[in-house]
Formats: structure tokens, C-alpha cells, sequence
């Protein structure tokens, strides 16, 4: 009992940047752009961030620094899928290959590198309930801004104007183009947004979660946030629950490798991987084939004079 | 704000600018790569000298650049396969490394035995552990219609893991002082030199081999009738009777078996053993060759000399320029935006107009 709310606020990390990269990603793919660049994005974002706190010793000013390098490199995505209408599946893997290469370059000098934790946020008076105060109410402040952006995306998708507007894009590029609205422009929006959050989950990686930088550190999470989205199936609870059942498998593959429980290490250390490919397995099976992508996801948009 | 350009579709591309586009876009990467370079304070001109001279010019680096064309040209011709076929298999990388490990269990089994049979019995224990391994995602895909862009992907890491339990584990040489690595493989169970003293072996002459098989598929058979008719109109592929589900296996199988070739001729012919990290990404810049290959068999066995030149320079650059590796795989992520750019140039003319759009 002790344990739990610590083991509790420890999913909350692991799950967070899954949470916030995913959230982007879903986004950009409700207005049809498929970017498969959230690893590159995410591991650029770590590095620039850790590389930004430590010259300018801020974490803060770090964790903004990583969210705008990973919208820097979506920008390269959106000008080549949107101004030369590339294949966007290529283009994405184009990014995360890039994006791998450039993240060594910048944390070169910064390798092993420690930094102090960001001091958590109490919320006063609801920290103090037994439990749950010290695992939901006390937290680094983007854990908390990743609980305003679940409501920011679930209610810009569903109920602003704007985000209407997007998922029509999404549906159908060529009746939303025929309806005059600027295709192109809400995607690079969307494209933007996608980035700066997968370049945010990025930095909370190297500051916040495990506070040092190291080559390869992202680990394949930006893929994982992409199987988030297409479990998600459209929905954005989905994607939170997700979310916050990988960040528990993460923590506990972490406490079975340190229990020694007689598995190879390395066969805890796949699960996530593993889980990842039975959850679309599950998502299938349970009759939701293909169901909840937008319909024009992923298909170059070249409008007809 | 505007967007002002617009791309208008070309009626015909010659032939000489479907030649020149990814020289053009080879040649713009490398001009962006030397201003980095010259950034990172070292000089462009002696980068140039290292990435492209030296490999071309040193005969013992001309072995290396063959020496390591070999796996990108086998993965590279499997990957057409899918891609011309609009399949995303882009976990070439974990299929590499299960054919190491297939390959490379043969060795480890057979060890201290002595016969001619112990290569073929390696190349075709790789190749299978390519295909199963490929075949993992194309069922997922036929059978439960999941995306094979992401299984693909995560059998990667599952691979990597699998390796290393195994050279940590049940397959750590006795003698090999706690390393993280096989017993080395005796020289039945390693691919010789094709001439004394030299390094190159005959897996560069069965990759050449194998491209000439792919040039006659896509050519003359129907098969690879089928899986450009499936890539580029799969309705009408449908309607023709070609079986969706079919070509997604059998591509798929193709370019497992490929991969799985390389990482058994790899193991066996480059290592002599296995341990961890002999994948190198090559899988992943295979991906980059198809595609500055322009999707042909051909043009992949041109790229992966070109890739594999600059692949030998970059790691004597790390050495003599401390030109980090990252550089390279910088490098190569853009390579690929430049080629995709320069292909849509090809598809289309980029106009700039007044009005918004």
C-alpha cells in the first residue's frame, strides 16, 4: 500500500509521452496525413531539449525548445507532402531515419549529461487525499498539460469549428477542396501541431522521465504511439486508455526485470513491442477492422484545376 | 498566407530525366551534407575526399565497398517487391538479423563438423528465418487486416532482443572471455575468398545473380505483371484476377527470404560469428537504395554502390575527420526527402500562381 502510489505516479511517466506524442499524431491523421516520422520527431525533440536545458540551464525553456524542434522537423514533412505531394509513408520514414541521425548530432556533447528534476506541481488540498493525491495530484507540470490537452483535442476535434473543418479535410480531401475549404492549409496545421507534440514527448523523455540523454533513447515509443492511434480507432478515450495500460505494462516488464522472476530480461524488454502488435490483434478480432481511419489518410492530395 | 505552387502532372517523362532525377537529387543531398560538414567547422573538401574518393580509388576499399554493396543489393531487390507492390514491409531490419541467427544456428550447431554442405544448409536455414519472419506480418495483414507498416516495424526490436538473449545466453561462446558474442565459425561454416588474400566472396556474385532474376521477373513474367498491376491499380488488379492476399504473402516472402539471405551471408561471410549489432541499420538503408534506385531492379544494384561508398567513407571518416556516424544517417534520411522531391518533380511541374488556392 505504501508502494502504490508511487508505483501509480510512475505509469503516469511512462505513459505520458506515449499520451502526448499520440495525441499529435491522432490529430494530423484525423485531417488524412499519415506521418510515420513521430519517432524522429520525438528523439530530435529529446535531444534539443536536453541539449537547450543544459546551455540555457532551464528545464522549462528545454521542454519548449524540444516541442519546437520537433514542429521544425514537421515542417519539412509538410513541405514535402504537401507542396510535392510525396508518398507520405516513404516521407515519414525519411523523417524518422533523419531525425535519428540529427538527435546524435545535437546531444553529441551532452551524453550521460545528469539533470535535476523538474520540482512537481501539488494541487493544493486534492494532494493531500491518501493514494491518489501523491499519483494523480502531485506531478511535473506537463503531466498535468497533457491532462488539458486530452480535453483540448477531444473537444477541438468534436466541437470546434476548426476542428469540423479538419476531420472533413480528412474524410475526404477532394469534397473539401470542391467545398473550397484550404485543404492544404488545415493540413500543414495539423501536420504542425502533430510535430510540436511528439517533439514536447520527445523532451519530457530526456528531462522528465529518464533526466539524461542518450543516442537512441526514444526506443521505438514514437512507433508505439503510432499503433496508439490506429487503436484508437478514432476515439480519443481509446487513446488515453491505451495510453495509460502501456505506460502499466512498461513499469511492470521494469519491475519484473528487477524482481528476477526467472524470464530472460530480454523477453520482458520486448512485451511492449509485443503487446503492441497483440493490441491491433485484439482491436481486429473484436470487429473493428480498418474502422475509424479518415478517408482520405495517408493519399497524396493533388487538386484538379 | 498562401500556397502559390501547384503541381501539374507532366503527360510524359523521358527517359533521361527519369535517369538524371536521383543523380540530381544525389548530387543536391551531398551539397547539403557539405554544408553541414562546413558547419560542423570541418572541411567539405576533405569530407568529399574521404565519403567518395577513397573508397573508389584504394583497392582495398573497393573490396569493402563490394563487400558491403552485397546485403543492401539482396534487401534492396526484396524490398522492390513490395513497394511495387504498394506493401510496406519496412522491417527488412529484423528479417537481416533472423537470417543471421537461422544462418548462424546452423554454424553454431554443426560446429567442429567439416563439409561442403554446411553453407547451402546455412543459406537456406537464413532464408527460411527471413521468410517466417516476413511472413509474420503478411498474415496479420491478410488474415486480420492490420496494418503491416507497424508489425513490421516492432518485430524489429523483437529481433534485436532475440539476438542478444541468444549470444548473451544459450549461444555465448565458453571461451569467448563473458562477450556478448557466438563461438567464431570454423571455415566450413564461412563464406571464402573468391582469390587469395582478398576479402570478397561469393555472395557479391549471388547478389548480382539475384538482380538478374528480378530484372527478368519484372520483365517478362506475369507475376511481376501482377504485382505492378497491383501497386499501381489494385482494382483493376482485383478484376484481373490476380489474388490480393496471394501477392501480399508472396512479396512479403520474397523479401524475407532476401533479407534473411543477407544476414546469413553477412553472419558468415563478414563476422564469423554472431553478436549483437551486425544488423547496422542495414536493413533500413536498404529502404533508402530502393527508392534512389527509382523502384528497379537495376537501379537498385547501381544504388547499392553508390550507398555502399558512402557507407565505407563515412566510416573511415569517423577515424581520420571524427565525423560522427550520425552524420551519415543524417545524411541518408535526407538523401531519401530529396529523391521523394525529386520523383513528384518528375510526375509533375511545379507551377507558381497568382491566386490562392
Amino acid at each position: 500500500m505504501e508502494m502504490l502510489p508511487f508505483i501509480l505516479a510512475t505509469v503516469f511517466t511512462a505513459a505520458t509521452p506515449l499520451l502526448i506524442a499520440a495525441l499529435g499524431e491522432h490529430v494530423t491523421e484525423r485531417a488524412g496525413v499519415l506521418n510515420l516520422g513521430v519517432e524522429g520527431m520525438m528523439i530530435v525533440g529529446a535531444a534539443t531539449g536536453f541539449a537547450a536545458a543544459v546551455l540555457t540551464d532551464s528545464s522549462v525553456l528545454g521542454i519548449l525548445a524540444g516541442a519546437l524542434a520537433g514542429m521544425a522537423l514537421s515542417a519539412v514533412f509538410a513541405l514535402m507532402v504537401l507542396v510535392f505531394a510525396t508518398n507520405q509513408v516513404a516521407t515519414g520514414l525519411a523523417l524518422t531515419i533523419m531525425g535519428l541521425g540529427l538527435a546524435g548530432l545535437i546531444g553529441q556533447g551532452f551524453v550521460g549529461q545528469p539533470r535535476a528534476a523538474i520540482p512537481p506541481v501539488k494541487i493544493p488540498l486534492l494532494s493531500e487525499i491518501p493514494v491518489l493525491g501523491k499519483a494523480i495530484f502531485t506531478g511535473d507540470f506537463v503531466f498535468f498539460l497533457s491532462l488539458a490537452l486530452i480535453g483540448f483535442v477531444a473537444w477541438g476535434l468534436n466541437r470546434s469549428r476548426f476542428g469540423l473543418l479538419l476531420r472533413a479535410v480528412g474524410e475526404s480531401h477532394g469534397s473539401a477542396h470542391a467545398l473550397g475549404l484550404p485543404v492544404k492549409r488545415i493540413r500543414l496545421v495539423a501536420i504542425l501541431f502533430g510535430g510540436l507534440l511528439a517533439g514536447l514527448a520527445g523532451a519530457y523523455l530526456s528531462l522528465i522521465y529518464t533526466r539524461f540523454w542518450s543516442p537512441g533513447m526514444s526506443a521505438g515509443r514514437g512507433w508505439i504511439a503510432l499503433a496508439l492511434v490506429v487503436f484508437a480507432a478514432g476515439h480519443v478515450w481509446r487513446l488515453v486508455l491505451g495510453a495509460y495500460l502501456f505506460g502499466g505494462i512498461t513499469v511492470a516488464q521494469l519491475h519484473a526485470q528487477a524482481g528476477a522472476i526467472g524470464l530472460p530480461s530480454q523477453f520482458l524488454s520486448a512485451l511492449p513491442y509485443l503487446m503492441t502488435i497483440a493490441a491491433l490483434l485484439f482491436l481486429s478480432i473484436s470487429g473493428r477492422k480498418g474502422a475509424g481511419a479518415a478517408g482520405s489518410l495517408g493519399q497524396p492530395f493533388v487538386p484538379e484545376r | 498566407m498562401s500556397f502559390n505552387l501547384a503541381l501539374v502532372p507532366r503527360r510524359e517523362v523521358s527517359l533521361i530525366r527519369q535517369v538524371l532525377t536521383p543523380v540530381l537529387a544525389l548530387v543536391v543531398a551531398l551539397l547539403i551534407g557539405g554544408l553541414i560538414v562546413w558547419l560542423m567547422g570541418r572541411s567539405p573538401a576533405k569530407a568529399f575526399d574521404v565519403f567518395l574518393r577513397e573508397p573508389l580509388t584504394d583497392p582495398w576499399a573497393l573490396q569493402e565497398v563490394l563487400l558491403k554493396s552485397t546485403p543492401l543489393m539482396l534487401i534492396s531487390i526484396g524490398l522492390i517487391f513490395c513497394f511495387r507492390a504498394n506493401r510496406w514491409n519496412i522491417g527488412a531490419e529484423g528479417q537481416f538479423l533472423l537470417g543471421g541467427i537461422f544462418g548462424g544456428g546452423v554454424a553454431i550447431a554443426t560446429h567442429g563438423l567439416a563439409g561442403p554442405w554446411i553453407l547451402p544448409l546455412m543459406m537456406l536455414a537464413g532464408v527460411a528465418g527471413g521468410m517466417l519472419y516476413a511472413a509474420i506480418p503478411a498474415v496479420l495483414r491478410n488474415r486480420f487486416g492490420i496494418s503491416e507498416i507497424l508489425t513490421s516495424l516492432m518485430l524489429v526490436y523483437v529481433a534485436e532482443l532475440l539476438l542478444d538473449y541468444l549470444v548473451r545466453g544459450p549461444w555465448r561462446d565458453p571461451k569467448g572471455f563473458n562477450f556478448p558474442q557466438s563461438v567464431p565459425f570454423t571455415d566450413a561454416a564461412q563464406l571464402q575468398p573468391l582469390f587469395e588474400g582478398g576479402r570478397l566472396h561469393a555472395g557479391f556474385a549471388l547478389a548480382l545473380l539475384v538482380v538478374l532474376v528480378a530484372i527478368l521477373v519484372f520483365r517478362r513474367s506475369l507475376f511481376g505483371f501482377a504485382v505492378k498491376a497491383s501497386g499501381e491499380a489494385p482494382r483493376a488488379a482485383n478484376f484481373a484476377g490476380f489474388n490480393e492476399m496471394r501477392i501480399t504473402l508472396v512479396v512479403f516472402l520474397i523479401s524475407g527470404g532476401l533479407a534473411g539471405l543477407a544476414g546469413m551471408i553477412e553472419v558468415s561471410g563478414q563476422v564469423g560469428q554472431l553478436r549483437p549489432g551486425f544488423g547496422q541499420g542495414l536493413g533500413f538503408t536498404a529502404i533508402i537504395v530502393a527508392f534512389l534506385g527509382r523502384l528497379s531492379p537495376v537501379g537498385a544494384m547501381l544504388s547499392s554502390l553508390v550507398i555502399a561508398v558512402l557507407l565505407i567513407g563515412a566510416e573511415s571518416a569517423q577515424v581520420s575527420l571524427k565525423l560522427p556516424f550520425d552524420l551519415t544517417r543524417f545524411f541518408m534520411g535526407m538523401l531519401l526527402l530529396c529523391v521523394l522531391a525529386g520523383e513528384s518533380l518528375n510526375r509533375y511541374r511545379l507551377e507558381f500562381r497568382k491566386e490562392t488556392a
